[in-house]
């Protein structure tokens, strides 16, 4: 029972992801692709929070990661004839290889956590808002090289002819991966101690956590789960372009990482949820034919300044997010006696 | 030896656009650490204001530009940042981040989302012959226009009364409420004027490139936040010599990168703001001076 307590939100938070997936498994071919972008997106997000969530420092940076995981993911998942088209530079033994489904998404994860590991040694020493910048200039140099670098990108052309494993027990499977990582690490002793440097830095400081060093560890693990989204947007689309991955999903990511809550596991999962439903329902308000059509559709703005104007709305009524920075419960802990100062505190713990 | 000499006429007039952002951005890092994404858009819509106004008359698109982008920054920061001032730095930039892209995406649904071109100002871009270097006039107005915005802005800030409530609150913002200062009108004051130099910058860049866009403003903010960190975070100086350097690194590299690295100059660019991070956390400029005087 303890343990089955402990862990209530993973649960919860799983039978969503499940939900979702049978939904999209009886329904029409629309609503399934609906359902496996959103479970996409959450990747993502779930991805963002084992940072932004745990650390409190926002970044700018991760939609670098998912361009980096996605085409290291083409790299290893495409036909060698195909490559030998597009990405004619990249190297002999690369080309020749190609992986199933599971190993390429993991090999870009790799990838993006080990430039993360470079990147983040320096990036995490900074203070918030300095690291904040950092991540922003990350994300610019990515857009560049891989616009630049046609060698291993094929440059600002796209890349096509991408194997389409990505259905919905791939997208369901991986979100409920990324949920339970997440999970663990937030519950980790190395998850609380970055959470305690979250609320107070100072005190974190003080009481012998070495926080760069905690970040650094939060950083790459966010790095590799956002990467594996970047890798499966491409796999479902089975087009590969770098302005994909801009300031567009930076913002969408973050909006949904916002509006549901930064501070909780649970805030990424609702966020993510909330923001895909309302940005669907903008889609129809605008009477766009193509809905979650086979291509990527251009939307002429009413759904991005809707979304803008959402996150705007959450900001200033609920900084919070819809969760406030709980996690879902459907049993809550007895209250504890604490004196009265300690009881503030651990209100405002996101237990 | 003109070589150098035009290189360094690049480099001013390119560093100026950057420093006329720079300080734009910095005056409202210094007084609410809120680090501005929308300061690009702001420039944006002076740059539409005047492309809209542009077949009227000149100065009265001047005119049309600078108010416009007056009312847009005073409104952002009367109905999004004024209610957020005491919340953590993380949420001003989030907000600040959504304000960008919701102005961005407005401006989409007005004037779509293609660039467009307009004739302003078009006689400027001729070039005079001075000793064998070549002069664009835009370049010269340019390094003009800024050295008159950044020395009457710098009486306004030394001479003024509202001018030293905008530096005291920039120095210390709790220490100058408590001596009275007013945080609504201060900080009022500092998005004011971050319109207003927004404004210049859309109507140089507008004379010279003759082109709008919705996304145009995002180099700028970016390049902006780069010379905010190199120059020193909260310094105002420090932001003008940080925009001056940014343009003259991008110019240096411009004709020094060989061919085949110079698509790749601006990612150099970002890589120094980290290099700068790292080594001198509080900027290239922060000398004893820097922090002692701001402006």
């Amino acid at each position: 029972m303890g343990l089955l307590h402990r862990h209530q939100t993973l649960l919860i938070l799983a039978a969503i992801v499940l939900v979702a997936a049978l939904v999209a498994s009886v329904s029409p071919l629309v609503v399934e692709r609906i359902v496996i972008d959103t479970l996409i997106k959450l990747v993502m997000v779930v991805g963002l929070s084992v940072f932004i969530g745990n650390s409190g420092v926002i970044s700018f940076g991760h939609t670098g990661f998912m361009v980096i995981g996605a085409y290291a993911g083409a790299w290893l998942s495409m036909p060698p004839n195909v490559k030998q088209i597009f990405l004619r530079d990249l190297p002999d033994w690369l080309i020749a290889l190609q992986l199933p489904a599971i190993p390429s998404l993991l090999g870009g994860a790799l990838l993006a956590a080990a430039v993360a590991l470079v990147v983040g040694l320096p990036l995490m020493r900074l203070s918030g808002i300095a690291a904040s910048i950092g991540t922003l200039s990350f994300l610019l140099i990515c857009n560049i090289v891989y616009s630049h670098w046609t060698a291993i990108s094929n440059g600002t052309g796209s890349l096509v002819g991408l194997p389409l494993f990505v259905d919905v027990p791939m997208a369901a499977g991986a979100a409920l991966a990324a949920i339970a990582v997440a999970w663990t690490f937030q519950e980790s002793s190395l998850g609380l101690r970055l959470r305690a440097s979250r609320e107070d830095e100072a005190a974190a400081r003080a009481s012998g956590i070495d926080v760069a060093l905690l970040r650094l560890v939060a950083f790459c693990l966010s790095a590799a789960i956002v990467a594996v989204g970047g890798a499966l947007q491409a796999h479902f689309l089975g087009t590969l372009t770098v302005g994909q991955f801009f300031i567009a999903i930076t913002f969408l990511t973050l909006a949904m990482l916002v509006v549901g809550g930064t501070g909780s596991l649970s805030g990424a999962v609702i966020g993510t949820l909330a923001v895909a439903a309302a940005s669907e329902l903008l889609r129809l308000v605008e009477g766009d034919q193509q809905i979650a059509g086979l291509v990527i559709t251009v939307p002429p703005g009413v759904r991005d300044v809707g979304l803008a104007a959402i996150m705007l709305a959450i900001l200033l009524l609920r900084p919070k997010g819809i969760t406030g920075g709980r996690e879902l419960v459907l049993v809550s802990r007895p209250p504890r006696r604490l004196a009265p100062a300690l009881d503030m505190t651990s209100r405002e713990r996101t237990e | 030896m003109t070589a150098a000499l035009q290189l360094v006429v690049d480099a001013l007039s390119v560093g100026s656009l950057y420093a006329l952002s720079a300080l734009g951005i910095g005056l409202i890092f210094g007084i609410m650490r809120l680090i501005n994404f929308a300061h690009g858009e702001f420039i944006m819509v002076g740059a539409y204001a005047a492309m809209l106004t542009a077949a009227i008359w000149a100065p009265f698109a001047v005119i049309v530009a600078v108010a416009v982008a007056l009312v847009v920054a005073l409104v952002t920061e009367r109905l999004a940042f004024r209610r957020l001032r005491s919340s953590p730095p993380a949420t001003l930039l989030i907000t600040s981040f959504a304000v960008s892209y919701l102005l961005q995406n407005l401006m989409v649904l007005i004037e779509g989302a293609r660039p467009q071109t307009v004739d302003f100002l078009s006689a400027l871009t001729r070039s005079m012959d001075v000793g064998g270097v070549r002069l664009p006039w835009i370049n010269v107005v340019t390094i003009a226009v800024t050295a008159v915005l950044l020395t009457l802005l710098a009486i306004f800030l030394r001479r003024t009364r509202f001018g030293r409530m905008t530096r005291a609150a920039a120095s210390d913002f709790r220490m100058a409420r408590l001596l009275g200062v007013r945080a609504d009108r201060v900080i009022a004051i500092a998005f004011a004027l971050s319109g207003l130099l927004a404004a210049a910058v859309a109507i140089l860049l507008l004379a010279q490139t003759g082109t709008v866009s919705p996304v145009m403003g995002l180099q700028l903010a970016l390049v902006g936040f780069v010379a905010t960190v190199i120059g020193g975070m909260g310094s105002l100086s420090g932001a003008v010599l940080g925009g001056l350097t940014v343009g003259a690194v991008t110019v240096l590299l411009q004709s020094l990168l060989p061919a085949e690295l110079r698509p790749f100059r601006d990612a150099f660019v970002y890589g120094l703001v980290i290099a700068v991070l790292l080594v001198r956390p509080g900027g290239l400029f922060r000398s004893a001076a820097a922090m002692q005087e701001r402006v």
